[in-house]
């Protein structure tokens, strides 16, 4: 028989203003086990936690019952007390009679009655709580962060600079990500490599980092502490350390046909091809779809240049595995595929173009080497339409329902380098809303009005059509001048709604990380934990939690690192105790549970039973305590009911279940 | 409830639009073919509808200048459908003339140049005995 | 029970640890009030709902009872409301072939910041059951008082 004491607390008049705390204390003095049992003003207080220490003292307690707040506020507070006591922390039970019955009752009598019977339900469980041991499980000092933009990259960095090996993993020949691919970022107009390189040198000469390009997350075992991932490296065709990065290859291998992923397929590259100039590492790759000695096995070019003997055609795809304690989902985003928008004639024309499109052709090192040209005939353009919200903000099933957040200032910025490098240019912005939240933004776009002049339209264009003499009619309205606007113009920019990278999916599969509809990854708090996932172990970077800008996403980066650094720098973690359970006897391992687990956390092994002085071998189901997280769905699958839950047991709940209908 | 309210209610009823879910972008308007014959744009129209001022709507011109292309219907990032407003407030006024029912050999008597056919074969198919 | 009496309904309700009892403390907090015959039995997981909890409860006399999850793809353990929702369907179907109406169980999904959806919730539930009255139908009259 347990010797429970009850504490009920008073919170103030919280509770003791609708609930008789003493007629509490009296009745819960009658339920079975109860030897002791006060109400003091504020529970949680010094002075409080003081009184359980006391009663434990005096009355040798092995279980207490807090009527007070809701455990999610003081339970932890409680168990702590409780363990300073002597007395196992699962032994502490809360009765919520503030949340669940003060505040929301303005009779006193009733609720003086419901907190009774809150009370005796807690007092009921606690007569069959068992003292539970936390669990330990070992952290491995050792990070991995997903992907290679800047998000993964400034990440990496900050948990190396605390001293901790980091590896990236980046599914692209090279790390560099989105950001590589702009030109100019808003709102200060520095170009975006040249800020941009030094990050990358600087993950790459590293030497706590280690950076696996060309290669992807294969598969995630573990939990918190203790990852196992599988790297899939996949056959570069080329040996990483017998390259030299010369480059020769690239310019005499014959196939030269291949769209390039890095100018959005506005251009060509070679079969053997680094992305682009300043990548890293720079070691070329061999797209073996396109190579001619791989479609028809005539060729070998590449090999007989190279120098250093780099290349291996026999590569095979190799998959390393490695331990991890904390991952960084760093996996970033793409634009979305605009074949749903025929409207504005993306498909029709080749001067009719993305936002990031545009990146690439006012870049010195993209396809027209940085002269603003249509892609239809090399003529440069007068008259220029960008259109804004292509696809985000759209309740329709074909675009986005957020806001994308970047386009209102890239577009600015576009405009603006258009109309300074190019003054002949008419520059016109179809928009629904400007928005440009951030430090400097509104001033930027302001700008682009007041001194280059750039046009800015507010309303949305309905359509944009190919006509026969080259040029494009844009169909929009001006709702401030109520009239609607016919124009023809040289190009077309659409300010495509950008989405998280599809390869998210599968990430977030692995991990049982969770991601809401529009595939961004869920924060574990929307505001107070906003670079955790709710997966522990598991944190987010950059643009797969939401549409982010470079600063904002070098923030975020930063912020996973500190909480990454945090779990790293720990020994030890305490694992919760709470978890499921296999009645060795009862058990007669038909696989139902595991079945059901979404942490595999169940096995199966053949152990030798006595059963009532049998003695036979038998499949019983065995719990990882340091995998399962104690969701019971084993519990009530179990057909034999072997399988309980520890802190949650079917008798425990029927316990509660009686002393409620009681 | 009083009649504009009422009136209000009706159309998106008749509708099954949500004029609150429009974020004002003007697609609508940008994509109408009849935008110059309209006193009231097909943007203006949803907002109309949600301040109530069915009066206004009823006696307007472009009630019966729109065309019924649905062009805004298709392109509607918002799925307010403005074309299909228009079409509801039509019927509204059809209803206010007691014409609550049709039958084939009223047609006739009915076609005018103004009227567009698809309310013909919409009130038709909805208002025969 | 003498007939005289009021008819106060026993309402057990089980609430998932992660949304929907935070729904129902933020009810609490943002004092929503609905009727103090519910009491709520704190759960892991709606998965950790074993039909047999909801037996007991008819059984001891309890006259509706409601399981409360996280929504659908929000479940702290990924997948426990779907089995939840499964299980609960066949339980409910069978409770209403044995005389035990639908309207005496329900399953809701509340999320940590639907207060008002889960004092709604309790609201119309607690007015059902007064409209079924009394649950007869299982109970255990060794259990009467």
């Amino acid at each position: 028989m347990q010797r429970i004491g009850v504490f009920v607390c008073h919170c103030g008049s919280n509770i003791a203003a609708t609930v008789d705390v003493k007629k509490v204390v009296e009745m819960a003095l009658l339920e079975p086990g109860v030897v002791h049992a006060e109400d003091y003003q504020y529970m949680c207080s010094e002075a409080g936690q003081a009184k359980i220490l006391e009663a434990v003292k005096e009355k040798g307690l092995t279980g207490i019952v807090v009527c007070s707040c809701s455990p999610r506020m003081h339970e932890a507070t409680f168990r702590k007390a409780a363990e300073r006591a002597g007395v196992n922390p699962y032994m502490v039970e809360i009765a919520n009679i503030r949340e669940h019955c003060s505040w929301i009752h303005k009779d006193m009598e009733e609720a003086t009655k419901k907190a009774v019977i809150l009370a005796r339900a807690a007092i009921a469980k606690v007569n069959l709580n068992a003292p539970l041991q936390p669990g330990e499980s070992r952290v491995t000092k050792r990070a991995l962060v997903i992907g290679g933009g800047i998000a993964g990259i400034q990440t990496a960095i900050d948990i190396a600079d605390a001293g901790y090996e980091v590896d990236i993993v980046e599914k692209t020949p090279s790390i560099g990500g989105r950001m590589s691919q702009l030109d100019k970022t808003f709102p200060t107009l520095d170009c975006s490599a040249c800020i941009l390189t030094p990050k990358m040198v600087e993950a790459s000469a590293h030497e706590k980092i280690n950076i696996y390009t060309y290669s992807e997350v294969e598969k995630v075992t573990g939990f918190v502490g203790d990852f196992t991932v599988d790297i899939r490296k996949k056959a570069r065709s080329v040996d990483m350390n017998k390259c030299t990065g010369c480059g020769v290859c690239q310019e005499k291998c014959p196939s030269k046909k291949a769209p390039s992923e890095f100018n959005r397929g506005l251009n060509t590259r070679s079969a053997i091809y680094t992305p682009f100039a300043q990548a890293i590492p720079n070691v070329p790759v061999i797209d073996r779809d396109a190579c001619i000695k791989f479609k028809t096995g005539k060729c070998g070019l590449c090999e007989k240049v190279c120098q250093a003997g780099a290349i291996d055609y026999a590569q095979q795809d190799e998959i390393i595995t490695e331990k991890y304690g904390a991952i960084v989902v760093a996996t970033g985003f793409d634009t979305i595929k605009l074949d749903k928008y025929d409207e504005y004639a993306y498909s029709q024309s080749k001067d009719v173009i993305t936002s990031l499109e545009l990146e690439r052709i006012m870049n010195a090192a993209g396809p027209t080497k940085g002269h603003l040209e249509r892609l239809s005939d090399g003529k440069a353009p007068k008259e220029m339409v960008f259109i804004q919200c292509v696809g985000s903000r759209c309740a329709d099933n074909r675009g986005k329902s957020y806001c994308s957040k970047i386009c209102c200032m890239y577009t600015a910025k576009h405009a603006m380098l258009i109309r300074d490098k190019y003054p002949d240019v008419n520059v016109t912005v179809f928009y629904i809303d400007v928005r440009t939240p951030g430090k400097n933004f509104d001033e930027f776009y302001r700008r682009a009005v007041e001194e280059y002049g750039v046009n800015y339209i507010k309303g949305q264009v309905g359509k944009v059509a190919p006509l026969p003499n080259g040029k494009l009619l844009v169909q929009g309205a001006d709702l401030i001048d109520n009239k609607q606007i016919l124009k023809e113009a040289d190009m077309v920019v659409l300010a495509t709604a950008i989405e998280p990278d599809p390869s998210v999916r599968k990430i977030a599969t692995m991990l049982t990380a969770s991601i809401d509809t529009n595939n961004f990854l869920t924060e574990a708090h929307p505001k107070l934990r906003p670079v955790e996932s709710p997966t522990a172990g598991v944190f987010l970077s950059g643009v797969c939690q939401g549409p982010k800008d470079i600063p904002e996403t070098v923030a975020q980066a930063g912020a996973a690192a500190v909480k990454a650094i945090g779990l790293l720098a720990k020994d030890k973690l305490m694992t919760n105790p709470c978890t499921a359970k296999a009645d060795e006897l009862m058990c007669n391992g038909c696989s139902t549970c595991a079945n059901v687990c979404p942490y595999g956390a169940i096995t199966y092994e053949v152990k030798q039973v006595n059963d009532h002085g049998i003695r036979e071998d038998r499949r019983i189901a065995v719990v990882n305590n340091a995998l399962c997280q104690g969701c019971g769905a084993c519990t009530v699958v179990c057909p034999s009911g072997a399988m309980d839950l520890q802190g949650f047991s079917n008798r425990q709940i029927l316990a509660e279940v009686d002393a409620i209908c009681r | 409830m009083n009649t504009a309210k009422k009136q209000a209610e009706l159309i998106k009823e008749i509708s099954g639009v949500n004029p609150l879910k429009c974020m004002k972008c003007g697609k609508c308007s940008a994509s109408c073919p009849s935008y110059n014959e309209m006193d009231i744009k097909p943007h203006q129209f949803v907002s109309y509808v949600v301040n109530e001022d069915v009066e206004s709507l009823v006696n307007s011109k472009s009630l019966w200048k729109c065309l019924s292309c649905f062009a805004c219907v298709e392109r509607c990032p918002r799925d307010v459908k403005p074309g299909k407003l228009i079409d509801a407030a039509r019927q509204v006024v059809v209803r206010q003339k007691g014409q609550d029912y049709l039958s084939p050999n009223e047609i006739p008597e009915l076609l005018d140049p103004d009227l567009p056919q698809q309310l013909l074969v919409s009130a038709f198919r909805r208002y025969r005995r | 029970m003498s007939i005289e009496k009021e008819f106060r309904p026993k309402i057990v309700a089980f609430c998932c640890n992660w949304c929907s009892y935070a729904g129902a403390d933020l009810a609490g907090s943002s004092r929503l009030a609905y009727p103090a015959d519910v009491k709520i039995i704190r759960v892991p997981c709606s998965c950790r709902v074993n039909p047999m909890f909801i037996l007991r409860a008819f059984q001891k006399g309890a006259d509706g009872v409601i399981m409360c999850g996280c929504h659908p793809g929000d479940c702290h353990y990924s997948t426990g409301n779907y089995y939840a929702r499964r299980r609960m369907t066949l339980l409910f179907s069978m409770l209403d072939y044995i005389g035990v109406e639908n309207g005496r169980t329900r399953v809701e999904w509340v999320s940590a910041a639907e207060g008002v959806k889960f004092s709604t919730t309790m609201n119309e539930f607690v007015e059902k059951i007064h409209s079924l009255g009394e649950n007869v139908r299982l109970e255990d009259l060794r259990c009467k008082n």
